[in-house]
């Protein structure tokens, strides 16, 4: 059998430096074949240059559909592909559709052009369309604009635009990654159904093991611009051959932690109850002049943290969980009473002993782009909050402190290597090393309590799984409390000691981990832990 | 480690501006014009550097001398350009060195050989004006006080926009909604009537000409300082810096300054082509510096009234033009090495 696709020797470049060096794989009519890689293993670009989509990039190679070289073809043969035999459902769904069109004039324009209807068929048609991704409303929802949207609804709509022309190849770049959670196991869901309805082939690009064992029959692994290995799923998943997919496969996050130590032995290092946290929203005409509505970001947040201890809080975007964190640290004005080791934050502003409290409680943010200021060295990042709380040291004793912090979170094997790294600027770090700076710079003042705001979600997998590791045993070797905020289940099972899931600013299921996850009472937590097995 | 050699984020845009030929030798040119205008006492004077006069040495350039001195019959100060006295201090074995252009920004010489204005001749290089004044004397001390005058307000501006700019985006709320209200008020006032206003009032001055114009130059430069600190505020690393305990005034200085510097380094070349301009105008208007100093707007003036002495307005509008180009290549080249889009090569 000819497969459908078929890719030789593909190579792409930017500004002469190869980023994917000579790939072969090749996608059989109505097959489901994911490419599976870390972030910058070029697995979006080899995908996206299949169309001439990647922009200034040199691509190379062969890429055959049914016969036709898509690299070969001139720019007005592929724009009559594009769309048409080969589709594209990209990650951010709101940024894939036009704001200032409705969602099924923006269905209706495909099938305008690709099918040639007329207006009025269009319309029909993607309203049908619509239904069929499960949209409710369908005849509605075609009127409606993208931001009236919810998020899952935005990528129903994509995928709907996309089975416009009935494609022959799908190409799904992180289909479902912008979403929450819960989201994920039903589009993916949707994409399967459709893809069986319609008998199309689907190239699943994704970095999620996860979603690949879901809905993949064969798997593609590429690392650094090369394909490592290719097979049937269930055998690269029971046998890996490469090293690089044992350590991908082996990257789910694992406990290492002490269970056996006594909880709730001491005073709590965080007591929390009745929290609530509201953000002034404007309101709309005249009256907005005068007044401020409150949008109630948490409601009553009753939470408690022993010695040693993670409580993991679990939510999707909009559940508030940042939002707990920045209160927690004081950061942002709150209602209810919030006690920090005995000492209530409150009581500590008012009586200016704000500073000694931030000492005990600090944080480490998800993105690490943004966490460390680009124009300050190591030494002053990491060294910083010893200018604060430690006045007294000179910068002798400051410089070895921030080499003994470094050498702690893994940074550095050795305290006299450390040195070197000092003078050094965030820019020349990865993403994994800044976050272990972030953490260094919290560790500095020897805080009682971290918290943890999505530590590890901008990380890749493998990387992940060490940052997660080194949390571990930072807690086990200093006895650290944690707030461990995160949307990952599997992160979670691997961190927390006891588990808070929140939803729209509630807390809706409270307890140990085991029980949490294994029997979770509210439907919510049954479809989020279902969700990520 | 992919770098060799750990170099700060402003160092890095140092080299990249460096590799830009074009506004790095405009840069070179630039200040070397600066320094040498700002040295103009010893370029352009009427009077010589040194007179060695029967044996002894004298420093017009720094003292008076009457002419007595020089065996002239008057009690007054010297006039060098006398034929007289110039063959006296020439001649036997007394010497003189005078400046390369033997003539001062005001200098009325007495006794010129052609009438005024005077067209380029030995004597003066790029001709005289409608008083007499050499011209090249008179560029080059107009091209120092246009760009002293524009660094000055450069500077000022870039203080005010950076003090203004960085309350309005670090404290927000109200405290910024009461600044860009009163920034819209401040900005509708008609700057040019005030300036005609004030010069009928007081007596017309360069110190009062950079107090009005500075009072309204701080205005564009603060918006886009707001906006980078509204932006840079609510970055991760200022919400650790809280976290850690730092006061506002720390954050700021430490976490938000430096990061939200860019367009005002950006803008740094422009705005004094801008503040060049604006000076040059103000004098070609007559409402800038008081009759007599120096400037540019003013040659301008008399290149108008006197179109036939074509000498006049060309030379002006080359010093301009050779002024505000070095700038705008300036201001492209920073604008490309502080670019965050253009990876470095």
């Amino acid at each position: 059998m000819t497969p459908l696709l078929e890719v030789r020797n593909l190579r792409v470049g930017f500004s002469g430096q190869d980023v994917v060096h000579g790939v072969d794989f090749e996608i059989a009519a109505g097959e489901r074949l994911a490419l599976v890689g870390e972030s910058g293993s070029g697995k979006s670009v080899s995908a996206l240059s299949l169309l001439r989509l990647a922009q200034n990039a040199d691509v190379s190679g062969s890429a055959l559909l049914e016969g036709r070289d898509l690299l070969q073809m001139s720019e007005r043969e592929l724009r009559g592909v594009r769309g048409d035999q080969v589709a594209i459902i990209f990650q951010e769904p709101m940024t894939a559709l036009n704001p200032l069109y409705t969602v099924g004039a923006q269905i209706g324009e495909v099938l305008q052009l690709k099918k040639g209807m007329t207006a009025r068929q269009a319309h029909a048609a993607s309203v049908e369309l619509l239904a069929s991704t499960g949209i409710p409303e369908p005849a509605r929802r075609a009127q409606a604009y993208p931001h009236q949207l919810s998020g899952g609804q935005r990528q129903r709509a994509v995928i709907a635009m996309a089975l416009a022309s009935s494609p022959k190849l799908l190409l799904a770049d992180e289909p479902t990654t912008a979403l929450d959670v819960s989201l994920r196991g039903q589009i993916l869901d949707l994409l399967s159904d459709l893809q069986r309805q319609h008998g199309m082939a689907v190239l699943l690009i994704t970095h999620d093991l996860n979603l690949v064992r879901r809905f993949a029959s064969r798997i593609a692994v590429m690392e650094r611009g090369h394909l490592v290995e290719t097979g049937d799923v269930a055998r690269v998943f029971a046998e890996p051959q490469h090293a690089y997919t044992r350590k991908l496969l082996a990257s789910r996050p694992e406990r290492e932690l002490d269970d056996a130590a006594p909880a709730a032995a001491g005073k709590p290092v965080l007591s929390a109850h009745g929290l609530r946290v509201g953000y002034p929203v404007s309101v709309a005409g005249l009256r907005g002049w005068f007044k401020k509505g409150e949008f109630v970001a948490v409601q009553g947040a009753d939470l408690e943290i022993a010695p040693a201890q993670t409580l993991g809080v679990i939510g999707e975007s909009g559940s508030g969980k940042s939002t707990l964190a920045l209160a927690v640290l004081g950061l942002l004005p709150f209602k209810g009473s919030l006690r920090v080791a005995g000492t209530d934050w409150a009581e500590a502003k008012r009586s200016n002993q704000e500073r000694a409290l931030r000492q005990r409680i600090q944080v480490v943010f998800q993105d690490p782009f943004s966490s460390l200021s680009p124009r300050m060295t190591v030494e002053q990042i990491v060294g910083e909050g010893l200018l604060v709380h430690c006045p007294g040291l000179t910068p002798a004793q400051r410089r070895e402190q921030v080499v003994q912090v470094l050498a702690d979170v893994g940074l550095v094997d050795d305290p006299d290597q450390g040195s070197g790294w000092l003078q050094r600027y965030p820019h020349e770090f990865s993403g994994g090393q800044r976050q272990r700076l972030a953490i260094a710079r919290a560790l500095i003042v020897n805080p009682e309590l971290l918290v943890l705001d999505e530590p590890t979600s901008a990380l890749d997998v493998t990387v992940q799984k060490q940052v997660l590791a080194l949390l571990q045993r930072l807690q086990r070797e200093r006895g650290l409390s944690y707030l461990f905020i995160t949307h990952d289940v599997d992160v979670i099972r691997a961190m927390a000691h006891q588990v808070l899931v929140m939803k729209d600013g509630a807390v809706i299921e409270r307890g140990p981990v085991d029980q949490v996850l294994t029997a979770p009472q509210h439907r919510y937590t049954q479809a989020l832990v279902q969700a990520a097995v | 480690m992919s770098h060799p050699t750990s170099l700060s984020p402003s160092r890095r845009a140092w080299q990249r501006f460096k590799r830009n030929q074009l506004g790095y030798w405009s840069l070179v040119i630039f200040c070397v014009l600066v320094v040498a205008s700002l040295f103009a006492e010893v370029l352009s004077s009427d009077r010589p550097l040194v007179v060695r006069y029967q044996g002894q040495t004298y420093f017009p350039l720094f003292n008076d001398y009457p002419e007595t001195v020089f065996g002239g019959d008057f009690e007054s100060n010297t006039d060098y350009l006398d034929p007289f006295i110039q063959a006296r201090i020439t001649t036997g074995g007394n010497w003189a060195v005078y400046a390369p252009n033997p003539y001062g920004p005001k200098t009325l010489n007495y006794f010129a050989k052609a009438p005024h204005p005077s067209a380029p001749t030995e004597d003066n290089w790029l001709g005289t004006d409608d008083r007499g004044r050499d011209l090249l004397a008179q560029l080059i001390y107009g091209f120092r006080v246009s760009v002293l005058f524009g660094l000055a307000l450069t500077f000022t501006g870039v203080l005010l926009g950076l003090i203004t700019g960085a309350i309005q985006g670090f404290f927000g709320g109200k405290t910024d909604l009461a600044f860009q209200r009163f920034i819209e008020v401040w900005g509708a006032m008609p700057e040019l009537y005030l300036l005609i206003i004030f010069s009928a009032v007081f007596a017309p001055s360069i110190g009062l000409l950079l107090v009005l114009l500075s009072l309204f130059g701080w205005m564009g430069l603060s918006d886009y300082v707001r906006a980078e600190f509204l932006r840079n505020r609510q970055m991760d690393y200022v919400r650790s810096a809280r976290a850690m305990g730092l006061s506002s005034g720390q954050i700021i200085w430490r976490h938000v300054l430096p990061n939200s510097l860019t367009p005002v380094v950006t803008f740094l070349p422009f705005r004094m082509s801008a503040a060049i301009l604006a000076l040059t105008s103000l004098d070609f208007l007559g409402l800038g510096v008081p009759p007599g100093t120096p400037s540019l707007g003013e040659l301008l003036s008399q290149g108008k009234n006197n179109i036939d002495a074509w000498w006049i307005s060309l030379s002006t509008f080359a010093v301009l033009v050779v002024t505000l180009l070095l700038l705008t290549f300036m201001g492209d080249a920073l604008r490309d090495a502080l670019d965050p889009r253009k990876a470095d090569r």
